[in-house]
């Protein structure tokens, strides 16, 4: 036993040596607040600690769950990160297919490469953008007033207001997906288009019957990724562009958790939402990611 | 391609113009900033600057850069990168390489593995988080910034699989050299991983620039902003420090409003990522189409 042992750390030594850094850093930081998950049980008090403060079972998870503003994110979460996948995958496999199209491949390149850029922007600078073009004096409500239309308050609205974020989410994101999907369509057989134009198909047909099918399995694969985290509808995009007006359509459990939990100082029901959030999601995620291996044999390890 | 007709080629006019509708949607935005921002205060208020400059003038960016706290901001933002990318890509090197071996080279990899990809699904939650950085006295620290999220898990498994799918004689003729793993890795795979590397560390670069809120979280003295968090301040507090810049109120408003002092340091913020972007957009699709290639 005690030579099975040694004869495998004299295999494994270097490499548990190379890897300690990285998992030094991920035990403190990603495990260490696994243990302040106990204050959801807890009336937390930061001066009496994780020691001594009294413990009260389920009651935080009871108080979340009778506040309506609570429920109410719990729906705004799910509607929006529901619409935000709808959206985004659309907008990405058509514009992927419109450049699937182009046979120019300099062209090509260009607008992928200016389609991605908006991705790469943070929330912040981009919530300072969408202010100025979404206010009531921003270029798209002028260029609605020239087609004849009254103003919209994009992001004051408590109606538009979720429609503001689902789309400007599509718009920043679906360049990313437009570059995966371009990536699965180049690698298509071109054997399978050349029969197909001998069998007299012309573009449509040939997009009908090739390339989409050819995508379903990403898209499939793309989508089932995006739901495991369905309940992380944007933290960053949703807490730089709302506002109370919008709270009962545009509330999601990131911002509420932030707002009671930490700007409010209630330690021990915002760790309760939090740790809801995270059984949840880990399902989700665990689920999604199943499905994904055996019907895409994707893995990640 | 194979034949044209007519149809055909109203197809492609139209198809062109389609497309470069929505590369315009995703461009002027920018532009329509960058316009605001070297405008003059009047023009913007009314609503009359489009995607040119009306009244052009410079001062907006003067105040950003006269007014010491945009650099200062901007500075920690670049020491917190450089800190931040050099400590990624030495940790998710030093992890992909262990566990891109098999279980009969290394028997604990699907151990460690786990330990990983546990991270990904399941967390403590915002406020524990809180509580444990300030447990550590991590608080106000650059520290904060940087030394959580070390090893990106889905990063590190783009470089894993890059490593699985490099050919094995690679290795063993090395090894039959006589090198042992570090130099492997060091002088064998380190080159050859170079598209690779330059995507994940371009994924390490825009978060650790793009990200406003650990900032928000962890520093609570202002004047140790990084650029992000400094800027989603000025979302809502642009009047405010016009008004305590120490200059004239009303005397700064004919030269800019809040409008162009925010286009112009949001813009600022924002020539990092575009001057990085083309650069390793080259590698980056090829980068995350090979990582994906599964082992």
């Amino acid at each position: 036993m005690l030579t099975k042992l040694k004869e495998r750390f004299r295999k494994e030594w270097l490499f548990l040596l190379m890897m300690l850094p990285g998992l030094v850093l991920t035990a403190i930081f990603s495990y260490g607040p696994m243990y302040g998950i106990i204050m959801a049980f807890q009336d937390f008090n930061p001066g009496l600690g994780y020691g001594g403060s009294p413990w009260v079972g389920w009651d935080n998870f009871k108080l979340i769950f009778s506040q309506a503003t609570f429920l109410s994110a719990v729906w705004n979460t799910f509607f929006i990160s529901f619409m935000k996948i709808i959206f985004s995958t659309l907008a990405s496999v058509i514009f992927a297919l419109q450049l699937n199209e182009i046979r120019q491949n300099g062209p090509k390149r260009v607008f992928q490469t200016i389609v991605y850029i908006p991705n790469f922007i943070s929330w912040v600078i981009m919530a300072g953008i969408l202010t100025d073009i979404l206010g009531t004096n921003g270029i798209v409500n002028e260029a609605l007033k020239v087609i004849g239309m009254k103003p919209v308050q994009f992001i004051s609205n408590r109606q538009v207001f979720p429609w503001t974020l689902i789309f400007t989410d599509m718009w920043k994101t679906f360049g990313f997906g437009t570059v995966v999907y371009l990536a699965t369509m180049t690698s298509i057989d071109p054997e399978l288009y050349e029969s197909a134009v001998i069998d007299g198909a012309g573009r449509w047909r040939q997009t009908w019957s090739i390339t989409l099918p050819m995508l379903v399995p990403i898209i499939i694969l793309m989508t089932v990724l995006a739901l495991g985290n369905v309940l992380s509808a944007g933290f960053d995009q949703v807490y730089n562009l709302y506002s109370p007006v919008v709270y009962p359509t545009g509330d999601i459990i990131d911002t509420y958790v932030y707002r009671l939990g930490l700007q409010n100082g209630k330690f021990a029901i915002g760790t309760a939402v939090g740790l809801f959030k995270s059984v949840v999601s880990s399902v989700l995620i665990s689920i999604s990611l199943f499905v994904a291996y055996k019907f895409a044999g994707y893995k990640v390890f | 391609m194979h034949f044209r007709s007519k149809g055909q080629k109203i197809f492609n006019v139209v198809n062109y113009i389609l497309v470069i509708l929505v590369c315009l949607t995703c461009l002027l935005p920018i532009v329509n900033t960058l316009a605001i921002s070297f405008s003059s205060p009047t023009y913007v208020a009314a609503g009359d600057v489009y995607f040119w400059p009306k009244g052009f003038t410079t001062q907006s960016y003067e105040f950003a850069m006269s007014n010491g706290k945009f650099l200062q901001a901007f500075l920690i933002a670049i020491e917190r990168c450089l800190l931040g990318v050099a400590i990624n890509l030495f940790c998710m090197i030093t992890t992909a390489y262990p566990l891109s071996k098999t279980t009969k080279q290394f028997p604990d990899r699907n151990f460690f593995m786990f330990f990983y990809v546990f991270t990904m699904l399941f967390g403590g939650g915002l406020v524990p988080w809180y509580i444990l950085m300030s447990n550590l006295h991590l608080l106000n620290k650059i520290w904060a910034l940087v030394l959580p999220l070390s090893v990106p898990v889905s990063s590190m498994a783009i470089l894993m699989n890059f490593m699985r799918s490099l050919p094995k004689e690679m290795e063993e003729a090395a090894s039959i050299d006589g090198a042992g793993n570090f130099r492997i890795l060091w002088s064998i795979l380190l080159p050859v991983l170079t598209p690779s590397l330059a995507t994940v560390g371009l994924f390490a670069f825009v978060y650790h620039w793009n990200d406003w809120f650990s900032g928000a979280l962890f520093i609570n003295n202002p004047a140790k902003y990084p650029l992000q968090t400094y800027l989603q301040t000025l979302l809502t507090n642009m009047r405010d420090m016009m008004r305590q810049s120490g200059s004239n109120y009303y005397e700064l408003l004919q030269r800019m409003n809040e409008q162009t002092g925010r286009a112009s340091q949001l813009f600022l913020g924002l020539v990092p990522i575009l001057v990085v972007y083309p650069f390793v957009q080259k590698y980056f699709t090829t980068g995350l189409v090979m990582g994906s290639v599964k082992g």
